[in-house]
């Protein structure tokens, strides 16, 4: 065994450049095992745009579809239930819809593109529960407040448009989904207006 | 920071300890050769397929109605599933490549031999339970081959007398190849097997790491203590539970030394393996047949079928055979003489570099019969082909019986004291 | 020994081709890159094929985006079922009537050209003949007494086998050497002959929807692997000076 000398700089730039290929293969080869978790074509497709038919949706009718395995609803709101929005904003927690709850085109103090039709996501934000609708009702668990959406689970309260009352479990307002109308009388829920 | 937390570590599990005992003051003989990669390859390919294998089971269907369809979707709906599939499709036949290689390198090399016997015989259980795996890996897919095919191997239990026919039903759980028989494969092959797997290769290393490794020279590098001068000592410092005992010669620490070779091994073995991978996962036919494409109907069989490669050896065997239950004897009899060649070589010096021509001619045979059946094993049964897998049978058993006479009293070549590397 | 060697090189060849098909195989010159061949040989696939032959494990929209068509053409003119664009390749045919119209189950083809090879689908949609015996009236030179009408018979006409004479160990014998069509059909032998390779094509594409990335990721990864390779092998000598 000779005792030739070390080149220690050699040695570890080697090292070092070796690891860092080495290690850049082993991310690499993580990739499909994460990407393979994504939704599959399968679900991707089952969880396509579903098209809403609202012609015969009478004013106070909810008109209910499956949306990405969720419950969506449409809401033909009546005059009456849209006066209502403005009597109640004090006792809200976000009348104005600050939170990113909705997609900019449905920020305003109906939540909603066409005044009338309301589109969200009938999830509750609280656990997961799907709320009830209640046409006429709410003044039950709301003092003069005639229509909302009540859940059954923890107790919490959303107005007509969706927004969460104060002093209940519920943090946020009622999610509304991407979703614009292809012609008068059909809602495209799931994705945006002009989006491919 | 690092060094506080070995400490902290090392004061409740012995971390560096293993690390020393095992890896960086483990003495390793200094002339490894290329054949001595195929043990880390193996390890590297296990692991392949443990991961990959958890991947696929969380998109896979284990149902007659299901399970093709969902190989079908993990290959076109989820992200990167072909890439999974293939990768655990090429690694079950890497698996065996690995395997046959490593396993001739310890005949080549007498690592069988006193005081390895347990060694191999642990290696030889791991082949038995590798292959049950992959059996039953295959009828997964449930294509046309994967039905067939393990119709035919289940089959094989009905040659045993008087008990073969419920012998049979009982494995299959129904009267044919059926769900029953897909679910029972399905928990054995991801979980009951793997496991045993797992215990034997760890069984395989401890035992390993008890006598150490044999070398190419098949020379003992642990020389009885005292009997070696210092300065002839290697410069390396060895655990002392291996300088404890014996003086070591020869050797060198696995880490960084061979680690580093094996890395490089592992490089070579990685461009074989991801050719297969991106450029032929069916390899001709060979890994994956054309007709597991189709799915299982029990109503009609291929026109030809053949096992998967890797029992090709042993599938020719069983049909040189005439008579089904001797076909069957034989077949498990070339395993189970591999698995006794401890004790039918009686011969002292390890190496075949200091054996006798007799004997590298003998091993020579030995190899190309294990080829030629292989590849008679994938032709159909002609009468000519019957009779050429007849010879290379015979010359397969013939090894074990001229080894076990010629061994007693070979005329060798003088062993080397001390290992022979440049 | 040596003699033994011998013996088994002049085997292996029978050996081979012992379960090999009768009728020689053309070879299909298949280019996958070729989207232009793939999309005429889908729309052949959903106008002619799709009646029986499902492709029910790959899906619409996977083909429209593989292929490059847009996704609006594709509903329009390659989707007869009424199926969503994502949905899988199905027909609404009852498996049981098939069995009872044709005598067999009819197979689907997702994976026919894994099964059957390239070469086989493009020489079988080339050799129907006519054949009284049939039910349908055509038998099929590479799958005889194949239980499938010539579907495709307004394109290629009614063709009959054709046969010459050769000498073959020192007698005259008639030897098959492929179809003659009536010329009945609308395309020509040569435009024909486009279009079944253009139908292979897109049963090949079927099969192994991913393999131009696959071939693609492939070459990427032996490039890092040759760097890989490279940098341990010196770094495994630069480590192995010590020993020296």
């Amino acid at each position: 065994m000779s005792n030739a000398p070390v080149d220690k700089g050699r040695r570890r730039f080697l090292t070092v450049a070796t690891s860092v290929v080495g290690g850049a293969g082993a991310v690499a080869v993580a990739v499909p095992f994460i990407r393979s978790w994504n939704p599959s074509a399968k679900a991707k497709n089952a969880g396509a745009p579903v098209e809403v038919n609202i012609r015969k949706a009478e004013p106070g009718q909810l008109v209910r579809v499956k949306w990405r395995g969720k419950p969506v609803w449409v809401v033909r709101r009546t005059p009456d239930m849209l006066e209502g929005l403005s009597k109640v904003e004090d006792r809200l927690r976000d009348p104005n819809s600050e939170e990113p709850q909705q997609p900019e085109y449905a920020q305003n103090q109906h939540r909603s593109i066409k005044e009338e039709f309301f589109v969200a996501v009938g999830i509750c934000t609280h656990l997961g529960c799907s709320p009830s609708y209640l046409e006429k009702g709410m003044g039950d668990h709301v003092d003069g407040v005639e229509s909302g959406f009540f859940c059954p689970c923890h107790g919490s309260k959303f107005d007509i448009a969706g927004r969460v009352f104060e002093s209940v479990p519920a943090p946020l307002n009622l999610v509304v989904p991407p979703h614009y109308f292809i012609d008068e009388n059909t809602i495209l829920v799931g994705e945006d207006k002009g989006q491919a | 920071m690092f060094k506080r937390f070995v400490e902290w570590m090392d004061a409740r599990i012995p971390m560096t300890k293993t690390w020393n005992i095992h890896l960086a003051q483990y003495p390793a003989p200094k002339n490894f050769n290329m054949w001595y990669v195929f043990g880390f390859l193996a390890t590297i390919v296990l692991i392949n397929q443990i991961l990959t294998g958890i991947w696929l089971t969380m998109n896979y269907v284990p149902s007659a109605e299901g399970a093709f369809a969902s190989v079908e979707y993990i290959m076109r709906d989820v992200e990167y599933g072909w890439l999974l599939r293939y990768m655990h499709s090429t690694g079950a036949s890497a698996f065996f490549v690995v395997v046959y290689l490593h396993m001739f390198r310890g005949m080549m090399y007498g690592s069988y031999q006193k005081p390895r016997e347990l060694i191999w015989l642990f290696g030889m259980f791991i082949f038995l339970v590798l292959m049950a795996e992959a059996f039953m890996g295959y009828l997964l897919p449930w294509g046309q081959m994967s039905y067939w095919g393990a119709q035919v191997i289940i089959s094989l239990f009905g040659a045993i007398p008087v008990i073969g026919d419920d012998l049979t039903l009982w494995i299959r759980g129904d009267y044919v190849i059926s769900g029953a028989t897909l679910n029972r494969f399905f928990a054995l092959h991801v979980i009951a097997l793997p496991l045993v797997l797992v215990i034997l290769v760890f069984l395989h290393i401890v035992a390993l790491h008890e006598v150490g490794s044999n070398n190419p020279d098949g020379v003992d590098t642990k020389k009885p203590k005292g009997s070696v001068p210092d300065e002839e000592k290697p410069k390396f410092k060895f655990h002392e539970r291996f300088t404890n005992k014996k003086d070591i010669v020869d050797s060198i620490p696995f880490y960084p030394y061979y680690i580093l070779k094996d890395m490089f091994g592992f490089g070579i073995f990685l461009f074989f393996f991801c050719y297969v991978i991106f450029f032929n996962p069916e390899m001709g036919g060979f890994f994956l047949e054309p007709p597991n494409f189709e799915p299982a109907n029990p109503l009609k069989t291929p026109e030809y079928i053949a096992p998967v490669w890797y029992f090709t050896p042993f599938y020719a065997i069983l049909r040189a055979v005439p008579d089904k239950l001797f076909g069957v004897i034989l077949m498990f009899a070339a395993i189970a003489f591999l698995a006794l060649l401890p004790w039918l070589d009686r011969g002292r010096v390890r190496s075949i570099r200091y054996r006798s021509l007799l004997h590298k001619l003998n091993l020579t045979v030995f190899a190309i019969s294990f080829v030629v059946l292989g590849y008679l094993g994938t032709q159909p049964a002609t009468p000519v082909a019957t009779v050429f897998a007849q010879i290379f049978t015979f010359l397969y058993f013939a090894f074990f019986g001229l080894l076990w006479f010629y061994s007693k009293r070979e005329k060798t070549k003088p062993v080397p004291e001390r290992v022979t590397s440049k | 020994m040596k003699k033994l060697l011998i013996a088994l090189i002049t085997l292996i060849p029978s050996l081979v081709f012992a379960a090999g098909p009768e009728v020689p195989l053309d070879k299909a010159e298949v280019d996958l890159h070729d989207k232009a061949s793939l999309q005429r040989g889908a729309q052949l696939y959903m106008n002619y094929c799709l009646g029986c032959h499902q492709l029910e494990y790959h899906r619409y929209n996977r083909t429209f985006e593989d292929l490059g068509i847009p996704q609006e053409l594709g509903e329009k003119h390659l989707q007869f079922t009424g199926n969503k664009a994502g949905d899988l390749i199905t027909n609404n045919m009852n498996s049981d009537s098939a069995a009872n119209w044709f005598g067999t189950a009819v197979p689907d083809l997702t994976n026919v050209a894994r099964v059957r090879g390239a070469d086989w689908i493009y020489t079988y949609l080339r050799s129907f003949y006519k054949d009284e015996s049939r039910p349908f009236g055509v038998n099929n030179a590479v799958f005889p007494n194949v239980g499938m009408p010539h579907v495709l018979e307004e394109l290629q006409g009614l063709p009959e086998k054709t046969y010459e004479e050769r000498m073959i160990d020192g007698e005259m014998k008639d030897v098959y050497v492929g179809i003659k069509t009536d010329g009945n059909g609308r395309l020509s032998e040569s435009e024909y002959d486009q279009a079944m390779l253009d139908l292979t094509a897109f049963l090949v594409y079927t099969g192994e929807p991913m393999l131009l990335e696959q071939r693609r990721m492939g070459w990427f990864v032996f490039g890092f692997l040759l760097v890989f390779t490279i940098l341990a092998w010196l770094l495994k000598k630069e480590f192995w000076k010590d020993l020296k």
